[in-house]
């Protein structure tokens, strides 16, 4: 069965030992955060970017599930199929 | 523990130095600067450290024989962190648990480190902080991992906080260095005493007004700006009020007004001189509806009579100057005469080698200051750059 990859954006990459995408074994469908528990396990760092410390995605983090930001599905509950990709992208904000 | 990869420092051509050496930190809205000098007059810097981060929160710890530079970092993206550097910003260390995490029964999560506060030289290690959401936090290896102090979080009080317009947060830690007495200041809450190292915390604001309540008197609610301890009387403290500069000498029992003298009562910065009896500096600002320096004429007040009178100081200040100067973006080194730096939301810093009689721009066109420490290098000889960019990081 295929692996799912989490793409990080670059910033991030050096946090995940410069690999730019992060792959889990996927024996069936997963959620997001499981997927992001697991693909982040051995990158504690990583993990705090992403989420804080109640698992809750930071404001400004965006993942996509199949070209959908998670917050329009079902959040971290969201569904990923073994063979799909996931995308982190920082959100357009700032000044 | 790991170093945060990219974080490199912008030192150069290192050179040994042995008279005093001093070192300034800059945090700014969008990162940190750094910048070291053997007379306070010249300044070499390194920076950014931390682009795209705002750093709200800073401590050098120079106990032990050791310089370690603590910073509160805060991505707007990827949240809030703890790092810390024993050698000047050439590299920085980042615990891969977070150095401040909410355990996971509180249901909270760290928003914005507010405050660093290395303990007295008697307690060496100890460190504390104060965070958003309000909350009081205490180390005891030098800042690499705290505990949150169970005491003031769980209060009774704690619903009844609000959030001043910066955020709510806990953002003034006063320690006795000779007893248990801690005093913290909150914005909004007031200011809270705990006499048993932070076991128990009790309101203690009796005499500061909190004049937007409608009982302008109350218990706590006060929207205390900053609290600085007096260097030589023990329970001697000064608070900058949300409109109102306050003195008590009974350990916060009753504060009295020592605005007489000042240009205005409101402002955010109070600081304390490192040795000496009844000195203190503020910056006062015409409030509620400007918020600037009044009349757009930018001085430090000095007293050092306990606030029973005020000194303007001015000399080498701008003459038009509209950017106001935030609580932490304000701080004193431990030399004699002791040495005074702030810096504004304009994003220019300026410093005193003479406790504010004078001053010099150290570096201007940076991002917002947020922060502002200065220290007298624990160890001479330390290597310091050589470079000469005194304005132009």
């Amino acid at each position: 069965m295929p692996d799912i990859s989490v793409v990080l954006p670059s910033i991030l990459q050096p946090l995940a030992g410069g690999q730019s995408i992060l792959t889990a074994p996927a024996e069936g469908t997963v959620t997001v955060r499981s997927l992001l528990d697991s693909v982040t396990g051995g990158y504690p760092v990583l993990a705090r970017r992403l989420r804080d410390e109640t698992g809750a995605l930071r404001r400004c983090v965006n993942i996509y599930v199949a070209g959908d930001e998670v917050r329009r599905l079902q959040g971290l509950e969201t569904e990923v199929s073994p063979g799909q990709e996931v995308l982190v992208i920082q959100s357009v904000a700032g000044g | 523990m790991k170093s945060v990869a990219g974080l490199r420092s912008g030192w150069l051509h290192g050179c040994m130095a042995t008279a005093e050496n001093f070192v300034l930190a800059i945090g700014t809205k969008k990162g940190l600067w750094l910048a070291t000098s053997q007379d306070r007059k010249h300044w070499s810097f390194s920076g950014p450290h931390f682009l795209m981060s705002e750093i709200p929160s800073i401590g050098i710890d120079t106990r032990d024989g050791r310089t370690r530079i603590m910073v509160g970092v805060r991505s707007e993206h990827w949240g809030p962190t703890v790092a810390h550097s024993d050698d000047l910003g050439a590299t920085w260390t980042e615990p891969e648990q977070g150095a401040i995490t909410f355990p996971e029964h509180t249901g909270a999560a760290v928003e914005r480190i507010w405050q660093i506060y290395p303990d007295a030289e008697s307690r060496p290690g100890v460190v504390w902080a104060g965070a958003e959401p309000i909350s009081v936090w205490k180390s005891t290896d030098g800042g690499e991992h705290f505990e949150l102090n169970r005491g003031l979080w769980d209060h009774p009080h704690r619903s009844d906080w609000g959030a001043g317009y910066g955020g709510a947060a806990a953002h003034s830690i006063v320690v006795n260095p000779e007893g248990d007495n801690v005093h913290v200041a909150m914005s909004t809450g007031g200011v809270y005493r705990s006499l048993d190292g932070g076991e128990s915390w009790e309101p203690r604001n009796k005499g500061i007004s909190a004049y937007f309540m409608p009982d302008p008197n109350p218990e706590f609610g006060q929207c205390i700006h900053k609290i600085a301890a007096d260097a030589a009387v023990v329970g001697r403290l000064y608070a900058q009020n949300h409109h109102g500069v306050y003195r008590t000498d009974d350990n916060g029992e009753n504060w009295n007004s020592i605005a007489e003298g000042l240009p205005a009562d409101f402002g955010f910065v109070m600081l304390t001189h490192p040795r000496r009896e009844g000195t203190a500096w503020v910056v006062p600002l015409k409030a509620d509806g400007e918020r600037t320096p009044p009349e757009g004429k930018l001085a430090v007040h000095r007293t050092d009579d306990a606030g029973a009178s005020w000194k303007r100081l001015d000399t080498g200040l701008p003459e038009g100057e509209y950017n106001s100067v935030l609580r932490d973006a304000a701080g004193v080194d431990s030399s004699e005469p002791a040495g005074v730096y702030f810096g504004t939301r304009g994003g220019t810093v300026y410093a005193s080698a003479d406790e504010g009689e004078t001053f010099a721009e150290v570096v201007s066109h940076l991002p917002d200051v947020l922060c502002v420490r200065a220290a007298v290098l624990a160890v001479a000889g330390l290597p310091v750059p050589e470079t000469a960019a005194a304005r132009g990081a």
